[in-house]
């Protein structure tokens, strides 16, 4: 179990987390709403480590976690698959990464490079990253960010089937998302 | 045709107008001491091809050119290392490197002459002017990766090679490049002035200083366009190898 407790953060006179506290269970999904600037993706970079905390301690976050960030961070220059394999290495065939990026709609552009792509299409390729490396945590900072309707299903629906065992921690402003997700609220 | 193939017949017309205007030039002047003839260094040229001294020549001031520059590549990608590791190391270089990058070259040969033999004068003013280059653009380099992408490593725990080949070499490789390339140049260039200072025994830069002290125009420009010839191969084949190097790297 993950437990967040009375975490603070602020930054200069903005404070943007004030005391949050949560205890996440593995294996379930949950979504972290709130207004922009709200401090979703501060919080997040706490979990992850990238950012600390004022006060507050964070206990129990797994050994390995994947992420979708806020921004793609894709390696440029590389191709989706190239892309995926930088952080899987040999221990995924390259097969079940072209099955993947197929299933989230990205046949034909498994080795283009991610420079040549979409907003939408890179977006699938960072969730498509993060699905494949070995995790226990799965955190995704607005994942389906750029995506149509019909696309966002359709990868709500890969997520779903590849994050089972996962704790999912997905920030958001849509609460269709957590809906589809069947997963907790957390409000921010 | 396509613009590559036009690009090359156009820089071959400018190449033959340049010939063209320096033979005009040449026999306006009507003196083969001040301007010598493109024909008469072409016949130079070809005749120093054939003469006993020129492979020596070329081999003595080429292996201690390409010592100067390799030493200094690897010496100035060491310290770049460091000093992208360490913010305190760049700190304690950049005296060096700020006195290294000002002080005329002229000065530093005047001064390792007294240090050195002549025989050794091109190997360290090559290092010399080769090192401060590859140091800070491989640092400038370096300094250019994305910190977002090493945060990315860093939470999926992408290995040391993985880290290299697909978030540090491909901002790297840019900077590393261009650095190169005028680190070569300036090899060639600092190299022979030093040798042309020190005249040592066998070396290109000697033979420059008996063709300006015997007023013989021609030896001096055959012998320049020797240099010229011999630095873009070096420029062609040290960028040919760090190419390969890298792409091996990248293929990892």
């Amino acid at each position: 179990m993950i437990i967040l407790d009375r975490i603070c953060k602020a930054f200069g006179d903005k404070t943007v987390l004030n005391s949050f506290s949560a205890e996440l269970r593995q294996g379930s999904r949950y979504c972290i709403m709130g207004a922009s600037g709200g401090g979703k993706t501060t919080l997040l970079n706490i979990i992850l480590g990238l950012q600390r905390a004022d006060s507050g301690t964070v206990s129990g976050v797994p050994q390995n976690i994947a992420a979708v960030f806020q921004e793609d961070r894709l390696c440029e220059p590389y191709s989706a698959v190239a892309n995926v394999l930088a952080v899987t290495g040999k221990t995924v065939a390259e097969q079940d990464i072209i099955a993947l990026l197929g299933a989230l709609g990205l046949q034909g552009s498994e080795h283009t490079p991610v420079k040549n792509l979409s907003g939408g299409m890179r977006r699938r390729v960072a969730l498509a990253r993060a699905l494949l490396a070995k995790s226990e945590l799965l955190i995704l900072d607005e994942a389906f960010k750029g995506l149509d309707d019909s696309t966002r299903e359709r990868v709500i629906a890969v997520l779903l089937e590849y994050s089972k065992g996962k704790t999912v921690i997905l920030a958001t402003h849509d609460l269709r998302d957590a809906e589809a997700l069947s997963a907790e609220v957390l409000y921010i | 045709m396509n613009d590559r193939v036009k690009n090359r017949i156009f820089k071959a017309c400018a190449v033959v107008l340049a010939l063209v205007l320096w033979h005009i030039l040449s026999l306006l002047v009507g003196s083969e001491i001040l301007l010598v003839s493109p024909f008469d260094v072409a016949k130079r040229l070809f005749a120093l091809l054939g003469e006993e001294i020129f492979l020596p020549t070329v081999c003595f001031t080429l292996s201690r050119i390409a010592l100067g520059f390799l030493s200094g590549m690897l010496c100035g990608t060491v310290l770049a290392l460091a000093a992208g590791r360490f913010k305190i190391i760049e700190t304690l270089l950049w005296p060096y490197m700020l006195t290294v990058k000002s002080v005329p070259v002229a000065s530093f040969v005047v001064l390792a002459l007294i240090w050195l033999t002549s025989n050794q004068l091109s190997v360290f003013i090559s290092f010399l002017m080769v090192l401060p280059i590859v140091y800070t653009n491989l640092l400038d380099g370096i300094k250019a990766v994305d910190k977002k992408m090493l945060e990315m490593a860093e939470v999926f725990k992408m290995p040391f090679l993985r880290r290299l080949r697909y978030i540090w070499l491909p901002s790297v490789k840019p900077f590393l490049l261009s650095g190169c390339r005028i680190a070569l140049g300036l090899a060639w260039k600092s190299g022979v002035a030093a040798e042309l200072i020190g005249y040592p025994e066998g070396s290109v830069g000697e033979v420059l200083y008996y063709s300006k002290l015997f007023l013989n125009t021609a030896d001096l420009f055959a012998w320049t366009v020797v240099i010229v010839l011999l630095s873009v191969a070096f420029e062609k084949l040290v960028l040919f190898l760090l190419e390969r190097l890298m792409k091996g790297v990248e293929s990892l």
